[in-house]
């Protein structure tokens, strides 16, 4: 299949895999954040550890939409969706993220209606066609996802349509990333960047991990030849003692970003003065909230909505896995008690989420396949 | 200890725990009960099983296997809820006799007898009704199959959604001592064609999607594949029916019964250009979309060209590959290798990102 063959390319791989090996100063170990949840799924599903020397080690970051979000804003979103005449719509993966009494799927077993959908725009047209019902859409994600709720908004303005609003959980990644580079309990020798968010805010913002912190950075798309490519930029710019932003996916993320859409993010939304990030806690200018002039248009607003923070399961340890600090099968719960059918935190939950990826896809040991290949 | 064993402690205990005896922790059934992945067989296991055990239902294969006197019967069922009931290459009527049919033929039966019973709701279209019994005829002329009887209930509007269909079917066993936990490391797994012709069909039926693809449903009825296989290649050890769950399900299935490793090469798996490009586009992975026409064979793995040779003899198996081997090592996963040149597991399905596929 055109445009994603290539970039699965195996002796493409193998080439890449012995270039990166040879950049390895002995003795050496390195460790690299890949900040985006598609990344983390990119690298388990298609095996691509495989291919790294046991050296490189491969840290899984925050970029993880769904698995971010506290479970106090689940049980925000369901109260919401209790409330006469609404259909709360959101996208698929939040439907198992757990609240304090449940997830969503367990909520319309007692009767609301949370319906999955893959766009904004698709909430828009069943608030069109369901003049009697309230619809609300569950926003959440990055600046990837950022820009078409906006651009829903400003199309539900235009037409006029007064049955929709947006319980919005959109959330930015430099505090994420800025609050894991300020985290004493980690070491990382470079990040590879988040490919989808640059799209919308470009490459410039990264610009301070390299000048502050002395960190790379390669923007990387997200088929598995893009992520090793990434790898070994990286590898190439530590051995020439070198700490830039350089953008390995090209094709699809300018530099400056995409100004239409920050435009428009710009005109519906503001910067809250903080949001709590499951398992990070607080973090500052960290969330998007909808801006007074579009207040009608505010779930947060025209809904009462109870707002509690409720604390993490004790044994949960998604803030460390979210951080990097923990590798998935670290966690105490750790498929035993957390899995993917019943999942105590959100990393588990979304294929996203660094432990749903390592569960689902990752949870054998190499070097016994790898032996047991051999025979 | 070292990072490894650390890890290898950890999979252990993870590889105890899913051994462990099913339970279901929901207070309520969900639509993930229904999916055809871990949290169906956790529904099947901790209440039907649990409430129903005998040595007849236990092994849980597509049909139960009975002895009456001297005959050896075939004897399953199965419900039909899809959602839009007419769609590209079929419609509920015909899915309702092709499913009940293979069900039977890859348990080793010649299919005979079905029954149907129908569940209307008020408001149902007649014209759409005999659409429906047109299409049950012709399928149930094309298997070589009688329904011999049958049970209409009509509920009130809202109360069902259209139409839904039971079918239940007997057969005379012509192969005894099939079943998926005979599999044995050498032996070879194949797929008599493409894989998620169905469930993608369905997904873009329902025109939520916005996407076009010139693909239909692969409903159709087995049993003369089946017969030509058993025929050709006494080595045959299980046959499955790839329905809801795909074919990634059917995998586990194996590797859970017989306690082995299942290794399948991606690049071997026959996928059309269309169900790649619009599960790609939705973050599905075909492996686990449903096919309503296709088989999964485990044969002896010195017999594995004569399987392919049989399967591809017949038009419904001309694309039929060799997908991947039984092996001893780690038992009871699924291993892919990626078509990338990488290793991963492939687990049973925990969510459904496509209720009411057939």
């Amino acid at each position: 299949m055109r445009f994603v063959d290539e970039f699965r390319d195996a002796e493409k791989a193998r080439a890449l895999s012995a270039k990166i090996t040879s950049l390895c100063e002995p003795g050496r170990q390195y460790k690299f954040m890949e900040v985006c949840g598609g990344h983390t799924h990119t690298i388990y599903k298609h095996g691509l550890e495989d291919y790294l020397p046991e050296t490189i080690t491969l840290v899984h970051g925050p970029g993880c939409p769904v698995c971010v979000i506290p479970m106090g804003r689940v049980d925000d979103a369901i109260s919401i969706a209790r409330q006469p005449g609404v259909l709360m719509t959101s996208f698929g993966d939040m439907m198992r993220v757990p609240g304090s009494g449940g997830n969503f799927f367990d909520s319309n077993a007692e009767g609301t209606n949370i319906r999955m959908v893959y766009s904004p725009l698709d909430s828009l047209k069943i608030a069109r066609q369901n003049p009697d019902l309230r619809v609300v859409f569950m926003a959440i994600g990055f600046e990837t996802t950022t820009p078409s709720t906006a651009m829903t908004l400003l199309r539900a303005e235009a037409e006029g349509i007064e049955n929709f609003s947006v319980f919005c959980n959109h959330v930015t990644i430099i505090p994420a990333i800025k609050a894991i580079l300020d985290s004493p309990d980690l070491r990382l020798d470079g990040f590879i960047g988040p490919g989808h968010v640059s799209t919308v805010i470009g490459c410039r913002p990264y610009e301070f991990i390299a000048r502050d912190y002395g960190k790379p950075v390669v923007v990387a798309g997200f088929e598995p030849l893009d992520i090793l490519q990434s790898i070994y930029m990286l590898m190439v710019q530590l051995s020439e003692d070198r700490s830039e932003v350089e953008n390995q996916y090209s094709r699809v993320v300018p530099w400056d970003g995409n100004l239409v859409a920050l435009k428009a993010i710009n005109e519906v939304m503001e910067l809250r003065p903080y949001f709590e990030w499951r398992g990070l806690g607080f973090i500052t200018h960290s969330a998007m909230r909808i801006r007074d002039k579009y207040a009608h248009f505010d779930a947060e607003r025209t809904y009462a909505i109870p707002g509690l923070r409720v604390a993490d399961p004790k044994a949960c340890q998604c803030g460390e896995v979210l951080k990097g600090v923990l590798k998935p099968w670290e966690c105490k719960v750790f498929g035993t008690a957390c899995t993917p059918e019943t999942p105590i935190g959100t990393c588990m939950v979304s294929p996203e989420g660094a432990c749903a990826a390592y569960y689902n896809f990752g949870r054998f040991s190499r070097k016994r396949v790898r032996e047991a290949s051999q025979v | 200890m070292t990072t490894t064993e650390r890890e290898q402690a950890v999979l252990d205990r993870i590889d105890r725990a899913r051994r462990r005896r099913a339970k279901v922790r929901e207070e309520r059934i969900t639509l993930s009960h229904g999916a055809g992945g871990k949290a169906t067989q956790t529904l099947i296991e901790a209440v039907f099983l649990d409430a129903f055990r005998n040595p007849l239902l236990e092994p849980l294969e597509d049909a139960a296997t009975l002895t009456i006197g001297d005959a050896k019967l075939a004897l399953t069922t199965d419900s039909f809820v899809v959602s839009p009931l007419f769609f590209p290459g079929g419609n509920i009527g015909d899915l309702a006799v092709n499913g009940t049919v293979n069900d039977l033929a890859v348990s080793g039966a010649r299919p005979l007898y079905l029954t149907a019973g129908f569940i209307l709701e008020e408001g149902f279209p007649v014209e759409d009704l005999l659409k429906i019994v047109d299409s049950m005829k012709a399928a149930a002329a094309a298997a070589g199959v009688q329904i011999v009887t049958g049970d209409t209930k009509v509920v009130q509007r809202g109360k069902a959604d259209g139409v839904y269909i039971n079918t239940a079917g007997v057969g005379v066993l012509t192969r005894t001592g099939l079943g998926v936990a005979t599999a044995k490391p050498g032996d070879a797994v194949l797929v008599s064609g493409p894989i998620g012709d169905h469930g993608i069909t369905i997904m873009l039926a329902r025109g939520e999607l916005d996407i076009d693809a010139d693909l239909s449903s692969d409903t159709a009825p087995v049993h003369d594949l089946v017969a030509g296989l058993l025929a050709a290649v006494p080595g045959v050890r299980a046959m499955r029916d790839a329905t809801r769950g795909g074919v990634a399900t059917i995998l586990n299935e194996i590797a859970k019964a017989a306690d082995v490793a299942v290794v399948v090469d991606e690049n071997a798996i026959p996928v059309r250009t269309e169900v790649r490009g619009a599960s790609e586009l939705l973050g599905i992975d075909p492996l686990y979309v449903a096919c309503e026409g296709r088989i999964v064979v485990v044969v002896d793995g010195a017999q594995a060209d004569d399987a392919l040779a049989a399967l591809r003899s017949q038009p419904l198996g001309a694309s039929a590959a060799v997908i991947g081997r039984v092996a001893e090592d780690p038992p009871g996963l699924v291993l892919l290798n990626t078509a990338f040149g990488g290793t991963r597991i492939v687990d049973l399905l925990v969510g459904d990102p496509l209720p009411r596929i057939c």
